[in-house]
């Protein structure tokens, strides 16, 4: 069975070298954190992260759900136990308010957490995950007695909560919700059918809290005429005790590719009188508040994306120090040796661990900046950090996930055949991971967003400012007189010359020609991923370098990143070139057909 | 009644340790280092007695460099109320230990001291039995079970015919096997926690211990490595080889 070892020391790098946890600590609010309890913190959540959640993750694959007649859904062995261990403790509280029972601490910190619990089983990780959206929600737009009711069980994880959005006909398109709100009271009455309800029903806790999107009677068409519900599975009474059961149901759950031990399910609203469901904040505004928490869900699930790649990379590198396999090609008389000596499984490992680690100190260096809108005392930095945010999300949404994809992939591809066979576990990673380029907007509503909402809109000004940045980089890495910096820095800046031009073609085309644009949009994606992804390696490569210098600490870890970088840079940053290409271009032939040719 | 824990920074258990190329210890620069499991198993075992009302206060003691703060801030995330560190980066010796524990024993007069029966770095298994009888005091060694009853301590030992229980009076000092119990996971808001109990800082002079080595390390090696085995074509070829070769019948 494979295991899981949180890489604490790569986290530790990054967090200090990039991230920047010490500017983060300084911030207002986040007075108790030190370096000494961040240790801490990620020791705690290393250790149950590898010996609660992992050994699960294969028998949840395995065993997956089981929907009985009367509605319940039983999750697979030793996740009723292993979950109530998480609660006890105290795990799910860790960035929320101190006043509904959380520990208050950076964001920074929880992703870094949050990349342990997806690595060591992502689907057990989509519990807490979804009931930290629905805590935001509540925390941002429910009342205060709306908080004092729901939010300290959801906080101590002693409650889950759920996302109700999608119904059959309203998918990427919420406009279509037909889900109904009837006023009743103090409340309404909720009927209407969602699917794809992510432990929408489970038997880990005594209750679960949905947030349900639903039409009032009165509500405008489309978008506008969306409100959002809170709707218990049981009513909380006002001292606090469950009372009577709601009238939503579990209807059935999905069959499917991966995360088989997340529960998702088809929940029918109001087959009864209805569901008892309470207004959060006004009606009409359900869809706005949801995209208050869209940056938040987007950022977790590339967090998801970077997680499963790095179980995958420690699988496949298991896997190739341990197969014996051939001879080594300079020693062909000599004996038979491990794969990890063969060049191309070589080549494999190298993009497997230098995307993991391009993956982790994007999300990582992004979580920072979350933590900077949110608590930096200056407005001018809130805004640049926002800003940041904004423009990065779908960049990393997307690229975590399609890469964390293609490293599962890789993952299975150093196993040979073995890894086509499920027993050996590495191809859960790659069914695991396909789901993450989907939900929360697939890659292609996250490069229409990259191109409309966060190019074309403001007319690249984000974009320059980010480009800006990554030229100082370039600068830092030809400055010196260290060969490896400067071939990291020459792949860099020819990348970031490639961003440049294709920002550019976007700006000049997308007023004439939207279609043009749009059909490059992914291209475009995977442009600004990479290069994104070597500007952190870059940034990396140069803390590395100092470290060397001065003489402090593990030589060979800060080597093996300089290394590592320069792996990224001219394997994966060295496409820069051909994606902008590709951008550019799309618009000649991707549009060319009509529909009867197909 | 007021419990004193000993606790050791060492190599983490899942660390592959490499020997120095000068053959001088053990290569621990830039290495994972945890608690010694044994003494988190005698941490967990100081909080169930707090638990269960017996002990009414746990202090975790460390001796060597700074960073055993951290091992001492991890023994308060488990349980422990407070942490002293005697601080030095002197080599420390388990009868330079035993030494130190006894001046703090004298210094906090717990009725218990526990102490993992060995670390897993030098494996000396001695500091715990060595301080008892600087003390003067009943020791309990490799205890799978221990009972608090009217002043007493029961302790369940695993010796080689299988268990023996001994009555002890108290103060004495009791060190702990691997079947004792299993440690907690630590919690988010105890590890929050710790950090705001109070840790003791204090030199080997001030407690009067004079910690210089008595014994001298000539050279460490790695253990040679396995040679590959041999058929045998009979049972009398193999009885032959034990007898002749191996020599061990």
């Amino acid at each position: 069975m494979s295991t899981y070892t949180a890489p604490m020391k790569d986290m530790q790098f990054v967090l200090h070298e990039l991230a920047g946890l010490d500017a983060i600590a300084r911030l207002p609010g986040y007075g108790d954190v030190s370096t000494e309890l961040v240790d801490a913190v990620l020791e705690g959540a290393a250790t149950f992260s590898g010996e609660v959640w992992g050994p699960l993750n294969k028998v949840g694959d395995q065993q997956g759900l089981k929907r009985h007649d009367d509605g319940r859904v039983t999750t697979p062995k030793g996740f009723v136990e292993a979950y109530a261990k998480f609660v006890e403790s105290g795990w799910n509280g860790l960035r929320f308010d101190p006043a509904f029972g959380g520990q208050g601490l950076p964001k920074l910190v929880d992703t870094a957490v949050m990349e342990m619990w997806n690595a060591s089983n992502m689907a057990f990780s989509m519990a807490p995950l979804l009931t930290q959206g629905a805590i935001e929600a509540v925390f941002l737009r429910g009342s205060d007695s709306q908080k004092q009711r729901y939010l300290h069980k959801m906080v101590s994880g002693q409650w889950t909560g759920t996302m109700n959005l999608t119904e059959p006909q309203a998918g990427s398109d919420l406009g279509l919700i037909r889900s109904k709100a009837t006023p009743e009271g103090d409340h309404y009455r909720i009927q209407g059918q969602k699917i794809f309800i992510s432990f929408g029903e489970h038997d880990l806790t005594d209750n679960i809290v949905h947030l349900v999107l639903a039409r009032t009677p009165t509500a405008p068409e489309g978008v506008k005429g969306i409100s959002l519900f809170l709707v218990p599975k049981f009513l909380v009474n006002d001292d606090g005790s469950l009372g009577e059961r709601n009238d939503v149901r579990c209807v059935s759950i999905e069959h499917k590719m991966g995360i088989h031990a997340s529960p998702t399910a088809v929940l029918a609203f109001g087959d009864g009188p209805g569901a008892i469901g309470y207004l959060i904040g006004e009606e009409n505004r359900g869809l706005e508040y949801m995209f208050i928490m869209m940056n938040e869900a987007r950022f977790g699930v590339g967090v998801q994306g970077l997680g499963v790649a790095e179980r995958a990379y420690q699988q496949a590198l298991a896997h190739a120090k341990d197969r014996v396999q051939g001879k080594d090609a300079t020693a062909p008389k000599g004996p038979s040796v491990p794969i990890i000596r063969h060049p191309d499984v070589r080549r494999m490992l190298m993009s497997m661990k230098s995307r993991v680690e391009a993956m982790r100190a994007l999300a990582y260096v992004v979580a920072a900046m979350f933590d900077q809108a949110h608590r930096a005392s200056d407005d001018a930095e809130r805004n640049t950090a926002h800003a940041g945010v904004d423009l990065l999300i779908p960049i990393l949404k997307g690229w975590c996930t399609e890469t964390g994809v293609e490293v599962a992939s890789t993952g299975i591809q150093i196993h040979g055949g073995m890894g086509f066979i499920e027993e050996t576990g590495a191809a859960q990673h790659l069914r695991d991971a396909r789901i993450t380029t989907i939900y929360e907007g697939t890659t292609g509503i996250q490069a229409n967003d990259l191109i409309g909402r966060k190019v074309l809109r403001d007319g690249g000004r984000s974009m320059q400012a980010l480009l800006s940045q990554i030229d100082a980089v370039c600068e830092q890495l030809e400055a010196g007189d260290d060969a490896q910096l400067h071939a990291i820095g020459a792949r860099l800046r020819e990348g970031s010359k490639s961003l440049a031009d294709s920002v550019r073609w976007i700006l000049a085309t997308g007023m004439q020609d939207l279609n043009a644009v749009l059909a490059g949009a992914v291209p475009f994606l995977h442009l600004c991923g990479v290069v994104c992804g070597g500007w952190q390696m870059g940034r990396a490569a140069l803390a590395a370098q100092r470290k060397l210098a001065a003489g402090d600490g593990d030589a060979a870890f800060y080597r093996a990143k300089v290394a590592t970088a320069r792996f990224f840079a001219d394997q994966d940053l060295s496409r820069a070139r051909g994606l902008a290409e590709a951008t550019m271009h799309a618009g000649a032939s991707t549009m060319a057909l009509a529909e009867e040719q197909f | 009644m007021k419990i004193l824990v000993a606790v050791k920074r060492v190599v983490d258990y899942n660390v592959k340790v490499r020997v120095k190329a000068d053959g001088t210890g053990v290569d621990i620069a830039n290495v994972k280092m945890s608690m010694n499991p044994f003494d988190e198993i005698a941490v967990e075992e100081a909080v169930r007695l707090k638990e269960k009302g017996v002990a009414s206060e746990i202090v975790a003691v460390s001796c060597g460099v700074a960073q055993c703060q951290e091992t001492l801030r991890t023994a308060m995330a488990i349980g422990a109320d407070r942490g002293i560190l005697v601080e030095t980066g002197d080599e420390l010796q388990p009868l330079a230990v035993a030494k130190l524990l006894k001046a703090l024993v004298e210094q906090e007069k717990p009725a218990l001291v526990i102490l993992g029966k060995q670390a897993i770095d030098d494996d000396c298994n001695q500091t715990g039995q060595m301080l008892a009888a600087l003390l003067g005091r009943p020791q309990g060694t490799f205890a799978s079970k221990v009972e608090v009853e009217d002043g007493r301590v029961r302790v369940t030992r695993e010796v080689d015919g299988g268990l023996e229980t001994l009555s002890l009076a108290t103060p004495a000092v009791v060190t702990t096997d691997l079947r004792l119990n299993e440690p907690r996971y630590v919690t988010l808001p105890n590890i929050m926690k710790a950090k705001k109990k109070p840790l003791a800082v204090l030199k080997p002079a001030d407690l009067g211990v004079d910690v210089a080595p008595r014994l001298e390390t000539l050279s460490v090696r790695e253990p040679s490595g396995r040679k590959a085995g041999v058929k045998v074509a009979d049972v009398a070829a193999l009885v032959d080889k034990l007898k002749n070769e191996a020599k061990v019948i």
